[in-house]
């Protein structure tokens, strides 16, 4: 199945060559939650303070499918 | 010795007086809406000579608190017709408080054409004719800098204020001496204009930070209040290096990010006019641009970064993440640059970056111009400092463009222009809008925190479950921390780590020798609140203002498809206790 990843500031410093207006399209085998395909991405989860997928604040271990969009944020905020 | 100046235009008399007991326990916001409850006649014309303008550092100003030096100001605003309280960084609010000024409240007007700048000192102050009058705000600065010298602070209008347009501001001096920080919001700088006050010269010589009842009580609790900021990530690191700019992604995501005159949620340029972008120029040309640049003395939050040019010189400051959004997404506009100078040429004029951005939108909307006509913006935004018809609508901000062009949508609250955060897609914000005393304020109580940063809590941002109770309480924290003086974005820090609240209160005991437990905190912000509601009702601006436009409960907001769902009758409830 194929997922589009987004990044956000700091997240995108552990994927090399990350290109915001791209995005990644990525092609994921078997059962994935958003925690596994973030690991796969070398993205610390530690980090990571909000995933959206769809555009739905979900969880690192809500399982993604196919044609997901999927967003990992660390703590941002402003105002 | 704290004191409260007087300053009348009419009679040019400056007057400190004693803080008369009432006001006890009361700054910043608290005290201004309190002077203008008191003294300011709610049916008064807010251009007239019964309005007052009323200037503020908080209770924690002039201390070495962290981020504590912001200043309110407060008046009827000519935008709303309600109560009014704008808060702005920059020095001089630190300025005031170590010079022991508790409020400045000019009263009545001078005659038309007349202008006046303000020279005050530690003991003394002055009403001469203004040497500035006619200049905007960069120009006036540089004159009153070389008049004046570099160890001041300036307050001042541009040429909307003098033109006493309704989305005019008033600007603050930052550390540079630039005036890039205003009080932005519902037409203040048209007040300060009415009055016929161009500039205030803030000499703090002999100015000291404040006597603590118990100095060993009050360091230990800074102390830990800055630990709190420098621990959570969005204080120590989100802020510094991406600016509020940060938000324009995950708006973006989450599908709140207003496009296209609130006809869509999601912008395609939208990370091109990121606060990722801007961090990445910033570093990309260095020069003059700054990274983590602070507004005020005290700040160790620095949001407020410089902007440089291709070759490295200033070219503005970092714009807000609301700026960014009203000219960028919401205008069609995908380019930094030209939204850095649309910013630079509001803190020049005078102008509030969310009521004209969002004006700026409703001339595309009405076909004047073109989504995303960059250079077009830039020609009509010149309109305002040329002060013709056409720039006169557009510094009145969106509801007057709205209304002259004859658009349906509009997306106002009591005449203030609605920012960055979809109601739709951003519930609770929507309730915050509707209902503030300040006419459609995010910063009154920002619902973003729970719906969209887990910040404080998770609240789901599409559904209707507890967002009443959400922008409730934060409306209700948010008029105390704007007592204090404390700059908003601690409350990232105070809804997380619970000893940051702690920490103020015990801060507030050891500078004023008070008893204040922690359920005194929400009882000072409903306090604040009730005075500006009963101002409100008494200007006859009832409970049936406390509404959303009707296209947002009429129109679907892609790409969640939702509409706007909480009915009127229970926004009505949310100021209720």
């Amino acid at each position: 199945m194929s997922v589009f990843v987004t990044l956000s500031t700091t997240l995108r410093n552990f994927v090399p060559g990350y290109r915001a207006a791209d995005g990644l399209n990525l092609e994921v085998s078997g059962p994935t939650t958003a925690g596994d395909l973030a690991q796969r991405l070398n993205l610390p989860l530690s980090e990571i303070k909000i995933v959206m997928i769809n555009g739905r604040r979900l969880e690192l271990a809500t399982p993604i499918n196919d044609g997901d969009r999927v967003g990992y944020f660390p703590a941002v905020g402003g105002g | 010795m704290i004191k409260i100046l007087r300053v009348n235009m009419k009679t040019k008399a400056c007057d400190f007086q004693d803080v008369p007991a009432e006001y006890d326990g009361l700054g910043g916001r608290g005290l201004t809406s309190a002077i203008v409850g008191k003294e300011v006649r709610p049916t008064c014309t807010p251009l007239g000579p019964h309005n007052k303008l009323v200037i503020a550092p908080g209770l924690l100003g002039g201390t070495n608190c962290a981020n504590s030096n912001r200043v309110s100001v407060g008046c009827k605003s000519p935008l709303t017709g309600g109560i009014k309280e704008a808060n702005s960084g920059g020095q001089p609010g630190g300025h005031l408080a170590k010079m022991g000024i508790h409020a400045i409240i000019i009263e009545d007007i001078a005659p038309e054409g007349e202008w006046y700048q303000l020279e005050l000192t530690k003991d003394t102050a002055k009403l001469v004719p203004s040497t500035v009058a006619g200049l905007n705000n960069y120009d006036a600065v540089a004159k009153l800098v070389q008049q004046y010298g570099e160890k001041n602070s300036y307050i001042t209008i541009g040429r909307a204020g003098e033109f006493r347009l309704t989305a005019a501001s008033i600007a603050f001096t930052d550390r540079e001496l630039r005036p890039t920080r205003h009080a932005g919001r519902g037409g203040v700088g048209a007040v300060m204009g009415s009055k016929g006050l161009k500039a205030i010269i803030v000499n703090p010589e002999g100015g000291e930070n404040l006597p603590l009842v118990d100095k060993e009580a009050f360091t230990a609790a800074a102390k830990r209040f800055s630990k709190a900021l420098l621990e959570h990530p969005v204080c120590s690191q989100g802020l510094p290096n991406y600016g509020t700019a940060v938000l324009v992604n995950i708006l973006h995501e989450a599908g709140g990010l207003p496009t296209h005159n609130f006809s869509a949620g999601r912008f395609e340029g939208h990370d091109e006019v990121s606060g990722e972008t801007l961090n990445r120029l910033t570093k990309e040309r260095g020069g003059e641009g700054v990274v983590a640049h602070g507004c005020m003395t005290g700040c160790i939050m620095r949001c407020s970064g410089i902007f440089p040019d291709k070759n490295g010189k200033f070219m503005g400051k970092w714009p807000e993440y609301e700026t960014l959004w009203a000219f960028g997404p919401n205008s069609g506009i995908n380019d930094i640059e030209m939204i850095v100078r649309y910013d630079y040429q509001c803190d020049d004029y005078g102008v509030d970056t969310i009521d004209v951005g969002a004006a700026i939108c409703l001339f595309m909307d009405a076909g004047v111009l073109k989504y995303g006509d960059a250079e077009g913006c830039f020609k009509l935004m010149e309109e305002i400092s040329k002060g013709s018809a056409i720039g006169r609508v557009l510094g009145c901000g969106a509801a007057t463009t709205g209304k002259v062009y004859g658009r349906r949508r509009v997306a106002e609250v009591k005449g203030q222009a609605i920012p960055a955060y979809d109601p739709r897609a951003v519930k609770g914000q929507g309730v915050t809008y509707a209902t503030t005393t300040m006419g459609a304020d995010h910063t009154a109580g920002y619902a973003v925190t729970a719906n969209i940063l887990s910040v404080g809590g998770t609240i789901d941002p599409l559904g209707k479950g507890g967002q009443i109770d959400l922008s409730r309480n934060l409306q209700i924290a948010t008029a105390a921390v704007d007592t204090v003086g404390l700059c908003l974005f601690v409350a990232f820090a105070v809804l997380d780590i619970p000893d940051a609240l702690v920490a103020i209160v015990d801060m507030l005991n050891a500078r004023y020798g008070l008893k204040l437990t922690l359920d005194d905190v929400p009882a000072l912000g409903k306090s604040v609140l009730e005075t500006e509601i009963k101002f409100n009702r008494e200007a006859g601006i009832n409970e049936f203002a406390d509404r959303l436009p009707d296209f947002f409960y009429d129109e679907e907001l892609p790409p969640h498809n939702v509409k706007y769902d909480i009915p009127e009758e229970e926004l009505r409830t949310a100021l209720t206790w």
